[in-house]
């Protein structure tokens, strides 16, 4: 009796050992860690365009810096020239001259100019970013003190709690300060809107490598979007002073294929929705991460 | 105009030509003499830089490296970086160059014999003393206030920022508001009625009219922060919900109120280092300035078009399309004046006969780094790229640019050229120019690599940062450091003037300085101006 229990329990832990290991295996969103858009050492530029919104802000920036490069240069050469031509040791004796009409005129004339080829493609990225409209599904995303959360509207219930991994629990190949417990899932290819609000303060919530950026405001709703072409991990943070924790709510994205992203939804509701709490504006404060407190070693969605 | 009546005033109390000596205390703590005064205004300003830039040489320290323990607790971060920002804006900035120079040097360059209204400019100047005291115990008490200078709620609010440090900070806007009103009160009545004749609006130096325009810039937008920072007290301690949206308020007015405010702020704090420059590079190039009323009316244009660009500092708290639009035009136009400025600068010193003593070599740094700070500026304003750069380091490196370069190079320049005439003894050209160099490479190694930081995405106000940040962190803390040793520099200059016997001439810059205080004495005596001077 005794001795068959313990075959029968010892059996059930082979069992769930290889269910978690084959749940392990199947991680749906895997595929996210082929590609990891993240900062890196001695970094003097953009992160590597993931969207195409981070394409387009790619783009203006450089046509706009070199603009303003030749601006800075121009400006420079003409005050090294006059620098060196006119040093009291070699033209001891002073001009008086104060007034020319045509370079005076030149001087309003030409930069005005330059400006309107700035704000030319400057006001289409505008049009651009603010452009919403029909997104294949939408996340509610709410800035808490000091975490955010994530609610699916399209999918019934599905509503979680990201936080920082602390410095002392990081495991190998999470990287400091930005990886999260449960990163954010989504489907690439598919046009995403962000509905952003604040329970409390406000937050920022900022990613650069898609060129997002809203404040997370309570009492209203930001709205922006992005659209990931390719399977990866995306990182971003908080951007808006929030009080002591303001440097410890990274956010992570894993953008995967859409059939991995439909079996994460499957997991994911099942391990989520018990916590479900309606995400609303003006929700309260109150920490809501029952999960990942609750059962700690419970099966991640990762 | 009334030079009269001001000597039989202060006959009693203030005089250099050998009457009676005034205490210290009626000298100093009951002062309405000007030069005094102004005096007085440096003296915050030193001790306002003194406290700001510790607290910036600390944060530098703290992110020298990644996971740094200097500073553990994300409130006390939180108070510095607050602090930090006040201090500087409100006790260093704005004291030296509108409060110090402006009050050392409008009434003496409209041959004017004291301000307009003395005691009010003695009152203005103690308001602001007490503000110190505030903002400090802003610092100090408890866990500090921590929303960042610009006081965002509900942050700010008593639910998060619990304590009576947050209300003395605010209260210090308050103090610093009421001072700088009366003294643009005072700049406003003084320059529009205490001309000497024949001195017209248009022969009016350039200092004088920049600072007029500041003092226009400040009784329109002190107002605005009042009204702003009162509510933030009522909601805060009374119940209202200004800002509250539980109770119907909206976080985002706030954020429309203050930047109302902080926009023409900003020109504020550059328009009288405009005016020091213009003076600075006509005298070392021994040229008259270039395009005199295209300068003055630059600054008009740049301070009517400062009130209504404020909410290219709000381009993601969710504003409409069409306003994105226009906020990023408004603004871009801004460059255009200044770009009149820039090339007229340029213009005087083309066929002069340069000479680079220390002042003009800090106005040339400023010219050429505020021409990068502009250019940045240009970068942010467009709505589109704010998206990805907002907040991050590439505005912290912007806004230094034009501040941390731009008006504290203003005021070094100014100190270095008038420093002669206020203390009657000229400072070491070669340790000058030291201080110049050092603090050149300084504030270039410390802002220019936060360029990078900012592209590669790292968020302002952050006391911990991700690991691949740490490179240029370092270089800019490097950087930091020399600008610190720079200061150290600058405070044995101090020493070297103050035991100085050198007697100066005075009009110790020659033939280019033209305007009405090299005709007096140097160190001026406490009256300017025994007869008053009749401009051709």
């Amino acid at each position: 009796m005794k001795r068959s229990l313990k075959i029968g329990l010892g059996a059930c832990a082979v069992l769930l050992l290889g269910v978690r290991l084959a749940l392990a295996q199947s991680d749906p969103t895997s595929a996210a860690n082929a590609y990891v858009d993240a900062p890196h050492d001695w970094q003097m530029w953009f992160p590597a365009a993931g969207s195409p919104m981070q394409a387009h802000i790619d783009w203006l920036m450089q046509y706009v810096l070199w603009i303003m490069a030749g601006v800075v240069g121009f400006v420079g050469i003409l005050m090294g020239y006059a620098m060196y031509r006119f040093r009291a040791s070699r033209n001891p004796r002073p001009g008086h001259v104060t007034h020319n009409t045509l370079i005076e005129v030149t001087w309003i004339v030409v930069p005005t100019l330059l400006l309107a080829v700035i704000i030319i493609p400057s006001i289409n990225l505008i049009y651009y970013e603010a452009d919403d409209s029909n997104p294949y599904m939408t996340v509610t995303v709410t800035g808490h003190q000091w975490y955010w959360e994530y609610n699916y509207n399209a999918v019934p219930g599905l509503d979680y709690t990201s936080y920082m991994i602390p410095d002392n629990e990081l495991k190998p190949g999470q990287l400091r300060r930005l990886s999260v417990d449960h990163p954010l899932v989504l489907p690439i290819g598919k046009k995403i809107r962000f509905n952003i609000t604040s329970s409390d303060v406000l937050h920022g919530f900022y990613l650069p490598s898609l060129g997002v950026q809203r404040y997370a405001i309570p009492g209203t709703i930001v709205t922006s979007w992005t659209e990931i072409p390719k399977a990866g991990t995306y990182y971003g943070e908080c951007n808006q002073i929030c009080g002591e924790g303001h440097d410890a709510m990274p956010i992570e994205i894993k953008a995967v294929p859409m059939a991995d992203y439909l079996a994460w939804v499957k997991v994911a509701q099942a391990d989520y929705t018990e916590n479900t709490v309606p995400a609303s504006p003006l929700s309260s404060p109150l920490p809501r991460n029952q999960f990942a407190d609750a059962a700690p070693g419970a099966a991640s969605p990762r | 105009m009334s030079s009269t009546t001001h000597d039989t005033e202060v006959a009693h109390g203030h005089d250099a030509h050998g009457h009676a000596h005034p205490s210290f205390v009626r000298r100093w703590l009951m002062s309405t003499n000007h030069k005094d005064i102004g005096t007085l205004y440096i003296t915050m300003a030193v001790v306002g830089a003194c406290v700001g830039g510790v607290l910036s040489m600390i944060m530098r320290t703290q992110l020298m490296y990644p996971h740094n323990t200097l500073i553990t607790d994300g409130n006390e971060w939180n108070a510095i970086i607050t602090a930090h920002g006040l201090i500087m804006i409100f006790w260093f900035v704005m004291p030296a160059l509108i409060g110090g120079f402006g009050n050392w040097f409008v009434p003496m360059m409209i041959g004017a014999p004291d301000m307009a209204f003395p005691r009010l400019n003695n009152m203005s100047f103690w308001f602001l003393v007490m503000g110190f005291i505030f903002v400090m115990l802003g610092l100090l008490l408890g866990h500090g206030a921590g929303a960042g200078w610009t006081l965002y709620p509900p942050l700010i609010n008593a639910r998060y920022s619990p304590g009576i440090a947050t209300d003395f900070s605010l209260f210090s806007l308050h103090l610093a508001g009421i001072s700088s009103l009366l003294g643009a009160i005072n700049f406003i009545a003084t320059i529009l009625n205490m001309r000497a004749p024949g001195m017209t609006l248009h022969k009016m130096p350039l200092f004088c009219w920049a600072i007029l325009v500041t003092a226009f810039l400040l009784l329109l937008a002190i107002p605005v922060l009042a009204g702003a920072v009162t509510m933030l007290i009522m909601d805060r301690n009374f119940g209202t919900s200004f800002f509250e949206p539980a109770g119907g308020g909206d976080p985002v007015l706030f954020q429309h109120l203050f930047w109302f405010f902080g926009h023409p702020e900003v020109y504020i704090m550059i328009l009288p280092a405009f005016g020091i420059i213009s003076h600075v590079v006509s005298t070392f190039s021994r040229k008259p300035i270039f395009g005199y009323l295209g300068m003055a009316y630059a600054m008009v244009v740049i301070g009517f078009v400062g009130f209504v660009v404020w909410a290219h500092h709000m381009f993601i708290s969710g504003i409409s399309t069409d306003s994105r639009i226009y906020f990023e035009v408004a603004t871009l136009v801004i460059a255009v004046p200044t770009g009149i400025k820039v090339f007229s600068w340029i213009a005087t010193m083309w066929g002069g006969s340069i000479e680079f003593k220390t002042p003009m070599l800090w106005a040339m740094g400023f010219i050429f780094l505020f021409v990068i700070g502009g250019a940045t500026g240009v970068v942010l304003a467009n709505a589109g790229l704010d998206q990805e750069l907002h907040n991050d380091y590439f505005l912290i490196a912007h806004f230094h640019y034009v501040l941390s370069m731009g008006a504290a190079f203003g005021i070094f320049t100014g100190f270095y050229y008038w420093i002669g005439k206020m203390s009657g003894h000229q400072y070491p050209e070669f340790w000058g120019k030291v201080h110049f160099w050092t603090f050149f490479i300084g504030v270039n190694l410390t802002f220019f690599p936060q360029h990078f930081l900012g592209l590669a995405g790292m968020p302002r106000r952050y006391p911990d940062y991700p690991d691949a940040f740490a490179g240029w962190n370092f270089v800019s803390s490097v950087g930091a450091w020399i600008s610190g040793v720079s200061t150290l520099i600058f405070f044995y200059i101090l020493y070297r003037i103050f035991t100085s016997k050198e007697v100066l001439a005075d009009n110790y810059w020659g033939e280019g300085a033209t305007t009405l205080e090299w005709v007096v004495p140097s160190p001026a005596p406490h009256h300017t101006f025994e007869d008053v001077p009749v401009i051709r």
